[in-house]
């Protein structure tokens, strides 16, 4: 680049003056700042408020508490109500992706590998998934749910969130396991080895990756979800922690410092998970995305 | 007996192979396959079949009843539903806001996001910090999001309430004025979606070949030019993926709401999916609500459709 433009010098980027480089430099920061600032002043306000008493909120919302009520969080890390739903969460989340993956990567193989009449159909069929949201069919899910008698269990949640995430799952295995070089297949099938012991023995530990991935998105969208456990679950001590928050919200009305403390116990392990893993989390959530 | 025959079958396969066209997963002589057929596709299919296209299904069939859910759906109405749901206000301002919500998300935030993607693409310190920051929204689940800004906008206690004190005047409660409570909810989605749509603009920028912009700058192409004739051109996939899940998001949008308004006041902030959740989940009308489900379907349907045909037609 600097040969070219030494040789060339009508290149803007390289003829602008250190002033109006200096000058560009401050519009890009002073725009990053204000937008993070936007972005993050709700949530320190959150995490802040929750040690305020209301009156203090009230005053003074954005400054730091003039005196810390610890007692907030306390209250709320002693109860039982608490973990009690980020442990529905964590089940419920368990069973998701522990399915979603063994019941998507099973048919993504056979789609991958297995050529039979129709596999082309089928997937198309999985794909039909992609298309549409969860509350187009939602009534006749529970309809459907209440008539199996999963109604108010974990079950009636995990089951209605594997099947609406096999789509894309499916997807995004059956494309990486294509890639697997087919010279091992040659290879094992020589040997004597079926279909599912290569699946078992080659497929899966060379697709890490992939199932990561998968992995990551399943337990991120059960974790957040709101709409399934709130169509399927009735009773306060099976709430995930998106109902538990919304009731707790109910109950407490106005009490906004407590209110607040609990939304920022409750988004904690998500935002601590999240700067800890980013990459993967990122990856996988855009990958996710840009492959469907 | 069989994996000699299958060894045997296998070296004449691959010799078949070897003299005919080299098809990556042309195998048809090989080890048996309906064990596995048989064993793992079913759990896929029927889990599927039971949860997803079923209920589908079924949503065309009972918006044609009149059905509180007990018994079986005896009382068939035909299209009355439908009509119903036409003629219903709050079910058009549903629509509606379905609309602005697609039109802001499409109009303000994809170029935002893309704005914001063309300043962190670049090498500079904090940039990877700036990225996060911007993403973090995304990773919070919505009901969260939407109570945090539930009381931002609180007029009494939140952030709008001090803003306005600072300046002397009263706070209006924004999201209990049927004017108003709209946009305050737009600006939360906006708030919630940017950084996801702005993280796979980095994605596609960064696969841009920088030969191509080194080369516009040697003929002197300015900043924007370079971005209206190289960058954006070489974007062209990103952008329509990015307006397809601009517009599927839209059309789902309900978790963000549900804390921020429920559907009020009096219906101004209802969507398609919340006006679904109030008339068919919260008063057991299946035959209505599932009505309502279908016309989302057709509208995902036609988009997806349309979408498809028009816009990513090379992807």
């Amino acid at each position: 680049m600097t040969d070219a433009t030494a040789t060339v010098p009508v290149g803007t980027r390289n003829t602008r003056s250190p002033g109006t480089r200096f000058v560009h430099m401050l519009y890009i920061y002073a725009a990053l700042f204000i937008v993070a600032s936007i972005v993050l002043i709700p949530l320190v306000t959150t995490g802040l408020g929750g040690f305020k008493t209301l009156g203090d909120l009230r005053t003074n919302p954005f400054g730091l508490p003039i005196d810390w009520q610890w007692q907030n969080y306390e209250e709320i890390l002693f109860s039982e109500r608490y973990w009690r739903m980020l442990w529905n969460s964590l089940v419920i989340g368990f069973w998701t992706t522990f399915l979603t993956l063994a019941v998507a990567a099973m048919a993504a193989f056979t789609l991958a590998h297995v050529r039979f009449f129709g596999s082309g159909y089928l997937l198309n069929y999985f794909l039909l998934g992609l298309m549409f949201p969860v509350a187009t069919a939602i009534l006749p899910l529970f309809i459907r749910v209440r008539d199996l008698g999963l109604l108010d269990s974990y079950w009636g949640v995990v089951l209605p969130q594997v099947a609406f995430g096999l789509g894309m799952s499916i997807l995004l295995m059956r494309n990486f396991f294509r890639n697997v070089p087919h010279e091992l297949f040659d290879a094992a099938f020589v040997d004597g080895c079926g279909y599912m012991r290569f699946f078992w023995s080659v497929t899966l530990p060379l697709s890490r990756p992939i199932i990561a991935t998968v992995g990551i998105v399943a337990f991120v969208q059960s974790w957040n979800n709101y709409i399934i456990p709130l169509i399927m679950l009735t009773s306060e001590s099976n709430y995930p922690w998106p109902l538990g928050i919304m009731s707790y919200r109910g109950e407490y009305g106005t009490d906004w410092q407590m209110i607040l403390a609990f939304i920022t116990l409750t988004i904690l392990p998500t935002v601590i998970v999240f700067f800890a893993a980013q990459k993967h989390i990122i990856a996988g959530l855009t990958a996710g995305a840009v492959k469907g | 007996m069989t994996s000699g025959i299958q060894a045997l079958a296998n070296t004449v396969g691959q010799k078949i192979r070897e003299n005919s066209r080299p098809v990556r997963h042309d195998r048809p002589i090989g080890p048996a396959r309906w064990p596995v057929i048989i064993l793992f596709l079913p759990p896929a299919l029927m889990l599927f079949t039971l949860f997803v296209i079923m209920p589908i299904g079924e949503a065309a069939w009972y918006s044609m009843y009149n059905w509180t859910g007990y018994g079986r759906p005896e009382n068939f109405v035909g299209t009355r539903n439908f009509e119903v749901l036409f003629r219903n206000n709050a079910f058009r301002l549903a629509l509606w806001n379905t609309g602005l919500i697609m039109l802001v998300s499409i109009v303000i935030q994809v170029p935002l996001a893309l704005w914001l993607a063309m300043l962190l693409a670049r090498k500079m310190p904090g940039v990877v910090g700036f990225r996060l920051i911007f993403f973090l929204p995304y990773v919070l689940a919505d009901v969260a999001a939407g109570l945090i800004w539930r009381f931002v906008y609180d007029g009494d206690y939140g952030l709008f309430a001090a803003l306005f004190g600072f300046f002397g005047l009263d706070s209006p409660h924004v999201l209990a004025d049927r004017n108003v409570a709209i946009y305050a909810v737009l600006a939360v989605v906006v708030w919630k979606y940017f950084g996801f749509h702005m993280m796979l603009f980095i994605a596609g920028l960064q696969a841009i070949d920088r030969n191509l912009l080194e080369a516009a700058d040697i003929d002197g192409a300015s900043g924007w030019q370079k971005f209206r004739y190289v960058t954006l051109p070489l974007l062209g996939s990103t952008v329509r993926l990015s307006i397809f899940f601009a517009i599927i998001g839209s059309l789902q949008l309900f978790d963000v709401v549900m804390p921020l308004t429920g559907g009020g006041p009096s219906n101004s902030t209802e969507t398609i999916v919340t006006f679904l959740y109030s008339y068919g989940v919260m008063r057991m009308q299946i035959g209505f609500g599932s009505a309502a489900g279908v016309v989302l379907f057709v509208i995902c349907v036609v988009l997806a459709f349309t979408y498809k045909r028009v816009l990513m037609r090379n992807d």
